[in-house]
């Protein structure tokens, strides 16, 4: 191989003469992979990040439909029915793997004329997987009778609550499915809320600079500086008591929205004044690229994976948020289910020494905002190409 | 594995007999370089940065080490101060250093300490950084602290070393610290030191940082000097004040340095001896003016040839080395210089790695052009 | 101070007649400076202080000096990536016309800024990393009219085949390559919309000493087979000295040589000029440079010295130095400097032979062999 000098017929001498390269193909996949690629690589690497991913994923799918996974209709009500202590799955029956569930027997209280249940261990209730049970539509569209668990064909008149029943007998795995699906929900809208009025507000900001930049930083300090429980409180407050629970979830949604917004805000700003000055972006401008064009092509995708990032640990505190205010009975309130509304049922101190399983939302709680923070933190490990 | 030796014996770079080495008035070498090999340990691969490499500093004198990107220069420079952070570490080979209590070698008794072998957070390894051997990095700004004024940062060093001034005595007072520091302006050059001790680095100019970072450096005395391209993000004027600068404090106080750069021209003004390094190994070691002059690596002449020298015709194209530096991953079996050797000999440059063997006097290459060694592995 | 027609008249180069393709005309660029809870204007930083200079088709101009000289402001004026403050800076487009790029609006430029294109310093920074080198490289074919990305495809293939990569490669990332890759993959862009002008920032200063000549070579290839126009800013002289026609010296914002190339690595009359040659390390130890070196510190745009900018550091000023600023005036025929001076000073560049047994240190070998 000699020096190479240029070739006037050929042009600049390729100079890219093939290198020894043992893993040819290795660089090929890693060459034409983009950066989503390669921060999913990076973030795989992760064990915890990945399973709890894993995590999340279950309870989406729990949001997608929570009728499937419930096994009774989470607002009948029975007084009869009250307190049934949880009946655990038992996945063996003997040698044979045969689900089933402890039956539960009631008993009337002499004094005080009330049912009390009791699990009946002798008693084995077959449970099945993908039975017939309460009708529903999934999506709200189809019509379906499927649920996920349920007890067995021929068992229908035994009672089967996988977490016990609260005071007014209402099924509370059930109301769990569904609280899931509301709570879960809310985290997410309220977030891409915040992170769409963010970016928009911060980009206008740190984009355009001069007088937008200094009334929206106004802004931002004086929605800062203002506590967020009396706003929130006085916000909700001023919600009509007549709304639905719809609208009551919607305008929630909103009010949190509109509180989050501001550190992204901020972040977004930062980050739009550092990309101005980047080469490749006044390469944009210099090839005559529109000022929309430069910024959703050029200096939003820059930041979304890191945006994307600390929105995902946004979102547990929008829950925890959430919980808080219906749990404090200003937020959603019954017949809206949802985690705070669910833990409401155990401010009670006596309901919990007679029911200690109406905590279980808590503890569902504490798993989701883990799994949120642990999947954060792997995105934004992943994301930040100064970590390596 | 080379030898254990109890005194440093200069040797052949590779292990065999010593020839004629560049010796100072004052002795054996201050710094001895065996076989040195630094890896790093990534999820990807492991990367060879330095493999094998040996050298030595004489007291007093300029090594010049030049390379482009992936050399190892850097790498080996941060291997002799022991500052190699995970997922590198320094995988086998010596870095002997002869201790003595003033700037002059000593006589073949003075002890010697291997660094290598030192844990690199150790009392012993603090120690020895900053006091015997100091670094000049490449960024003056990001090297000094913003929340603190430059004089209060050299004292530092100064205090943690008081040693050096007062080897038997009390620990040194703020007020004589401060002297020193205001001296050690005076003796780089900058003016008014007795203001200038008092300014934070952002007050001053690119040129006035880099030799108040180069009074940080100078400030507890060591021997031995690590410049790790220290002209590369200052203007030319200010480069010429600063090897100025160097030429002179070696002279006065017979330091060692050891200039790592990638610019050719500074190299030819500043060093006495000079290595060439290609992928973590040494291509040629020889003095200054050999290599400029009577280079024998096919690597050395290719770099010299594609720089544009004040004679060469202009706007002809520039003789160029074929391909590109190959990623560290991908590095090339055999002389890791063989897939873009205008000289290359098929059938031996891809199979074996060439020792670093003498070709003159005072030089030595890595090549199978002028010898048949064969590196250890 | 001379008048701005005569001046830009004067400072033009070989082959005025045809008409320069850039002509500029006291440009100048000033920051304010502003202090105080009510943000007063206290000063200005003179980034770039009354430049004038052309530039003909098909030559290359190079522009030079340190930090703070305004070379980079300069370009990025020409480029109008940021507005002057005042001057004009007038450009032949292709259809013949001659336009004032200085006052032009956003909507104005837009036709004109595919003539006139950038390469940038850092390969790293130059190229959107989330997009591929097609998208990088086909944008500016996209964004000036060409919808059908097949003949995208094909331009870019093309490309990518001028500068020396294979044309497969459109489909990778930038991470991908290495630096000189990416820098070649940003020439490429820059000459998608066929470019009259470019303005070349430091194009080679981040590159390893070999990759550097590839790039080089490269660059003065194409200027031939495309007749390109360069306008190089470069603070390396050995690379300015290979590549330009002729040297523009800037020391503070202003234009304090303007010569062809020979004449002001042989013959600055500028000392500022001279003791750049003088301080620039060649690499030939028997020769010694950088001995004399300026004293100093580089004045600084925002408050610079009275008269002339360079007399608190130059050798040779006199009282008039102090006083009266000079103006940049013709010394010889297509060499103009500013100092009151020029004609009179003869100015050393070449450096001393350096005698061997001067270098301290080690002494030269002896009989024996052993130093």
């Amino acid at each position: 191989m000699a020096v190479a000098t240029p070739d006037p017929e050929r042009g600049a001498a390729v100079l890219d003469a093939a290198p020894v390269a043992p893993s040819a193909a290795a660089e090929e996949r890693i060459s034409v992979a983009s950066n989503w690629t390669l921060v999913w690589w990076r973030f795989r690497k992760h064990r915890l990040a990945l399973g709890s991913m894993a995590v999340l994923a279950a309870l989406y799918a729990v949001v997608v439909c929570p009728e499937f996974f419930a096994t009774h209709d989470p607002e009948a009500t029975d007084a009869r029915l009250a307190f049934i202590p949880v009946q655990r799955i038992h996945l063996l029956d003997g040698w044979r793997v045969r689900p089933w569930v402890p039956g539960v027997t009631g008993k009337r209280n002499p004094t005080t004329l009330r049912m009390e249940w009791q699990v009946d261990p002798a008693r084995k209730v077959p449970v099945g997987v993908l039975v017939p049970g309460p009708p529903y539509r999934l999506l709200g569209v189809i019509p379906a009778r499927v649920h996920l668990v349920g007890a067995a064909a021929g068992a229908d008149r035994e009672r089967v609550h996988l977490l016990g029943t609260d005071r007014l007998g209402r099924d509370q795995w059930s109301r769990l499915m569904h609280g899931t699906q509301t709570s879960m929900t809310i985290g997410l809208v309220a977030v891409t809320l915040s992170v769409v009025l963010g970016i928009v507000l911060g980009g206008v900001s740190g984009y355009f600079g001069g007088m937008p930049d200094q009334v929206i930083q106004r802004l931002i300090e004086l929605l800062q500086s203002l506590p967020t429980i009396p706003i929130w409180l006085a916000l909700t407050a001023a919600l009509p008591r007549d709304w639905s629970p719809a609208r009551v979830f919607f305008a929630i949604t909103v009010i949190l929205a509109l509180v989050g917004w501001t550190t992204l805000a901020r972040e977004v700003r930062g980050r739009f004044l550092a990309l101005r000055e980047e080469d490749f972006v006044i390469a944009a401008e210099l090839a005559g690229c529109s000022r929309r064009r430069v910024i959703l092509r050029h200096m939003v995708p820059t930041f979304l994976s890191h945006i994307i990032a600390t929105s995902t640990l946004a979102i547990p505190a929008m829950i925890i948020n959430e919980t808080s205010l219906s749990f404090l009975g200003l937020g959603l309130r019954p017949p809206a289910i949802s985690w705070g509304v669910l833990l409401q049922e155990a401010q009670n101190l006596q309901t919990v020494a007679l029911a200690p399983w109406l905590l279980v939302p808590g503890l569902v709680v504490i798993v989701s905002v883990l799994a949120f923070n642990l999947v954060g933190d792997g995105l934004r490990d992943a994301a930040d190409p100064y970590s390596h | 594995m080379p030898p254990t030796r109890t005194a440093i014996d200069p040797g052949t770079p590779g292990g065999g007999p010593a020839p004629a080495r560049s010796m100072t008035e004052a002795g054996p070498p201050l710094l001895s370089v065996r076989d040195l090999r630094v890896a790093f340990f990534m999820d990807e691969g492991v990367v060879r940065a330095v493999d094998g490499v040996s050298f030595d500093v004489a007291s007093g004198e300029v090594v010049g080490i030049v390379g482009e990107s992936g050399c190892g220069k850097t790498v080996t420079t941060r291997a002799i101060l022991q500052l190699v952070e995970p997922p590198g570490r320094i995988v086998s080979g010596q870095i002997l250093l002869r201790r003595g209590a003033t700037a002059d070698g000593n006589g073949p008794g003075a002890p010697v300490l291997d660094l290598a072998a030192l844990p690199p957070r150790g009392p012993a390894m603090r120690a020895i950084r900053g006091a015997e051997i100091a670094l000049i990095p490449q960024e003056p700004m990001a090297a000094f602290s913003p929340v603190h004024t430059v004089g209060d940062q050299i004292m530092e060093a100064i205090l943690l070393h008081w040693r050096q001034w007062r080897p038997d005595g009390p620990p040194l007072r703020r007020r004589d610290a401060r002297q020193i520091t205001v001296e050690l302006f005076r003796d780089v050059g900058i003016a008014m030191p007795e203001q200038r001790v008092d300014a934070y680095s952002w007050q001053l100019s690119g040129g006035l940082r880099q030799r108040a970072m180069i009074a940080m450096a100078l400030s507890c005395k060591p021997r031995l000097l690590i410049a790790d391209e220290p002209t590369t993000a200052i203007d030319v004027t200010t480069q010429a004040q600063v090897l100025n600068l160097l030429r002179d404090l070696r002279r006065r106080h017979r330091t060692a340095i050891i200039f790592i750069t990638h610019d050719l021209g500074v190299i030819a003004q500043i060093a006495d001896r000079v290595l060439v390094m290609y992928l973590g190994r040494v291509m040629e070691q020889g003095r200054v003016d050999d290599i400029f002059h009577a280079p024998k690596h096919p690597y050395t002449r290719a770099l010299l040839r594609s720089i544009p020298m004040r004679h060469a015709g202009r706007r002809d194209p520039l003789p160029v080395i074929a391909g590109s530096i190959p990623h560290p991953f991908n590095r090339p079996t055999g002389c890791p210089f063989h897939p873009r050797c205008p000289d290359v000999r098929r059938g031996v440059c891809e199979r074996r790695v060439p020792r670093l063997d003498p070709v003159g006097p005072a030089q030595w290459a890595s090549c199978f052009l002028y010898g048949d060694g064969e590196a250890t592995a | 101070m001379t008048g701005a027609p005569a001046v830009a008249a004067a400072v033009a180069g070989p082959g005025a007649a045809a008409g320069p393709l850039l002509e500029v005309r006291r440009l100048r660029k000033l920051f304010p400076i502003q202090k105080g809870f009510r943000r007063r204007v206290v000063g200005h930083v003179r980034a770039v202080d009354d430049v004038s200079f052309d530039i003909q088709a098909g030559e290359t101009l190079a522009l030079v000096g340190e930090s703070g000289c305004g070379k980079t402001t300069t370009a990025r004026c020409i480029l109008r990536a940021i507005t002057p403050s005042s001057g004009e800076m007038l450009f032949r487009t292709r259809e013949g016309r001659v336009v004032d790029l200085a006052p032009l609006s956003r909507k104005a430029l837009a036709p004109l800024r595919p003539q006139i294109q950038m390469i940038f310093q850092d390969p790293f920074g130059s190229l959107n990393p989330r997009m591929t080198v097609f998208d990088n490289v086909g944008e500016p074919l996209l964004v000036n009219g060409v919808r059908d990305r097949r003949v995208r495809m094909e331009r870019v293939a093309e490309l990518l085949r001028v500068v020396g990569l294979r044309p497969e490669y459109l489909h990778r990332f930038p991470h991908a390559f290495s630096g000189g890759q990416r820098q070649r993959i940003g020439i490429a862009r820059a000459l998608a919309t066929e470019p009259r002008l470019v303005v070349a920032d430091e194009p080679v200063s981040a590159l390893d000493v070999s990759v550097q000549a590839q790039v080089l070579n490269l660059l003065l290839e194409l200027q031939q087979r495309l007749h390109l126009t360069y306008l190089f800013v470069a603070h390396d002289l050995t690379v300015v000295r290979h590549i330009s026609d002729r040297v523009a010296v800037m020391y503070v914002g202003q234009l304090v040589e303007l010569a062809p190339t020979s004449a002001i690595f042989e013959r600055p009359r500028h000392p500022y000029t001279a003791a750049l040659m003088r301080a620039v390390p060649v690499p030939d130890p028997r020769i010694r440079s950088g001995d004399v070196a300026l004293p100093g510190e580089i004045a600084s745009p925002a408050s610079p010295p009275p008269g002339c900018y360079f007399h608190p550091r130059c050798p040779h000023a006199i009282a008039a130095c102090r006083t009266d600023p000079p103006a940049l005036r013709a010394i010889a025929p297509g060499h103009y400097a500013r100092c009151h001076r020029a004609d009179e000073l003869a100015l050393e560049t070449v450096a001393v032979e350096a005698d061997v047994e001067d270098r301290p240190g080690p002494s030269p070998p002896d009989a024996a062999g052993v130093r």
